[in-house]
């Protein structure tokens, strides 16, 4: 806990929000031309396996992503810090872009490979399941009347949801077992080749340090909308007409201070 | 005062508002009515299909509807500055959680029987050699249900619009759609060696939501 309070006291500076933006960059491209001009394409499904390189990292981060709104949801549950719910917040905006990249490209892969954008298979099916749920956390906080309310909502669905996933999962995986339609052939080479490894492995590293700079952007936005709702409602009236605002407003200045 | 003495407080004074309204049978249900009649002029007359696509039907339709009646069930508390007294007094909130699933589960199983008859008039689905674990599946899954929408059900009262519980609920509930459907439709077509998993995993799902919903309830109602 307190390694994660300096590195995010770390990463809220300018100077460690540029680095971390260049590297961002910096990795993306590199990605994108080990993937494409370095790794020989798969002997089986030719160039359209380059597409590996970006979704199966998406998938990781969607997926890691969702894990962490999870984990700070509980800890601002615990402790009530406003700091929580934005990492929850941004964590959550991260994986359902990463969830979408990833579905996205999915369908690009399986149309050439299995001959269809979708198929009813279990990881696909959870995958979009678990879209659904983010979106809902994401649209949930729009309906809440006040700061305190929205980061307590949606820190129950962050809880809610991701202890629903793996029974999400199995009941699918059931699902599809039981009427067992034509087997999709799987794509990936059982034994993979080490070049391509590499590239997969960074692939990671890249996609990692992406979801860090964007959260970290999106960690300083949050705080200067709490700020611009903090100044505007001070200026509205001296006196907060509700005894929470009050609170929530102390709670941000606090997660300011620290973070 | 005792968990389950106010769950089962707060259970029999929803009851006997329904008993007194009678939302499910009188509203509720109705829709789901409807919404099979649309199923069957979307799905055409042909019997055969009918048949096999009744399970899920009649699961769709019912929790459309439930979805209504949880939306109900906390409009009756947000009335008067009724939650506001529930709020104030002094019990456990995660056994207020407890008595509003367990009215809902009651609720929901009327309309469910209810449903499950019209389907089998309509559409022609067998009851099946096993009637007892048919009523099993049910009762899990409904209760399955009213875990999740007597959580979710209190924000539509409290925010500021209240479109948001289809779209939380109805992703959240994909396990409890998935196995009830697939029981009812194994049970309807007389096998049963696959039942057990499916009410296996009703069971886990009811479990770890009434659990979790016990737990967190409390965080739904802070101010």
């Amino acid at each position: 806990m307190k390694l994660l309070n300096t590195l995010l006291i770390k990463a809220g500076s300018d100077g460690a929000q540029r680095l971390l933006g260049w590297a961002t960059l910096v990795g993306l491209f590199t990605t994108g031309v080990l993937g494409l001009l370095v790794v020989p394409p798969d002997a089986a499904q030719g160039d359209v396996q380059r597409l590996m390189y970006v979704h199966v990292p998406a998938a990781w981060l969607a997926f890691t992503s969702f894990g962490v709104v999870f984990v700070t949801s509980i800890a601002y549950l615990r402790t009530g810090r406003i700091r929580w719910d934005r990492i929850a917040v941004a964590s959550a905006e991260i994986g359902v872009l990463f969830c979408v990249l990833t579905l996205f490209l999915g369908a690009l892969w399986g149309r050439p490979v299995w001959g269809t954008w979708w198929t009813w298979d279990p990881r696909l099916t959870t995958t979009v399941v678990l879209l659904l749920i983010y979106v809902g956390y994401l649209s949930l906080r729009r309906i809440a009347d006040s700061p305190s309310r929205r980061a307590h909502w949606s820190a129950v669905v962050g809880v809610v949801g991701f202890v629903d996933v793996p029974i999400v999962h199995m009941s699918v995986v059931w699902w599809r077992s039981l009427h067992q339609e034509a087997t999709v052939v799987r794509p990936g080479a059982p034994t993979m080749e080490s070049g391509m490894l590499f590239t997969l492995l960074f692939a990671f590293l890249a996609f990692s340090v992406a979801y860090g700079y964007l959260m970290a952007v999106r960690l300083r936005v949050g705080r200067l909308e709490d700020h611009a709702a903090t100044s505007v409602m001070s200026q509205a009236s001296p006196r907060p007409r509700r005894p929470v605002s009050v609170r929530t407003a102390a709670a941000a200045d606090g997660g300011e201070n620290r973070g | 005062m005792l968990t389950a003495n106010v769950a089962w407080a707060i259970a029999r004074k929803d009851l006997r508002l329904e008993l007194r309204a009678q939302y499910t049978l009188g509203s509720a249900l109705p829709f789901a009515a409807t919404m099979l009649l649309a199923f069957g002029f979307a799905l055409g007359p042909d019997r055969l299909l009918l048949v096999r696509t009744a399970p899920g039907l009649l699961w769709l339709a019912g929790m459309f509807a439930a979805i209504d009646l949880f939306h109900r069930s906390y409009q009756a508390e947000a009335a008067d500055g009724a939650l506001e007294g529930l709020l104030l007094s002094p019990v456990d909130k995660g056994a207020v959680y407890l008595g509003k699933a367990a009215a809902a589960a009651v609720q929901l199983g009327a309309l469910f029987t209810a449903t499950a008859v019209t389907v089998a008039l309509l559409f022609g689905l067998p009851v099946g050699p096993s009637p007892v674990l048919l009523a099993l599946t049910t009762a899990l899954g409904v209760i399955g249900l009213s875990a999740l929408g007597s959580l979710f059900g209190l924000l539509t009262v409290l925010g500021r619009r209240q479109a948001a519980l289809p779209i939380l609920v109805l992703p959240l509930a994909t396990p409890v759609l998935i196995a009830a459907i697939r029981a009812t439709t194994e049970l309807s077509t007389g096998s049963t060696d696959q039942v057990a998993g499916w009410i296996g995993l009703l069971v886990a799902f009811d479990a770890a939501f009434l659990a979790t919903g016990y737990l967190v309830f409390t965080h739904l109602l802070e101010d």
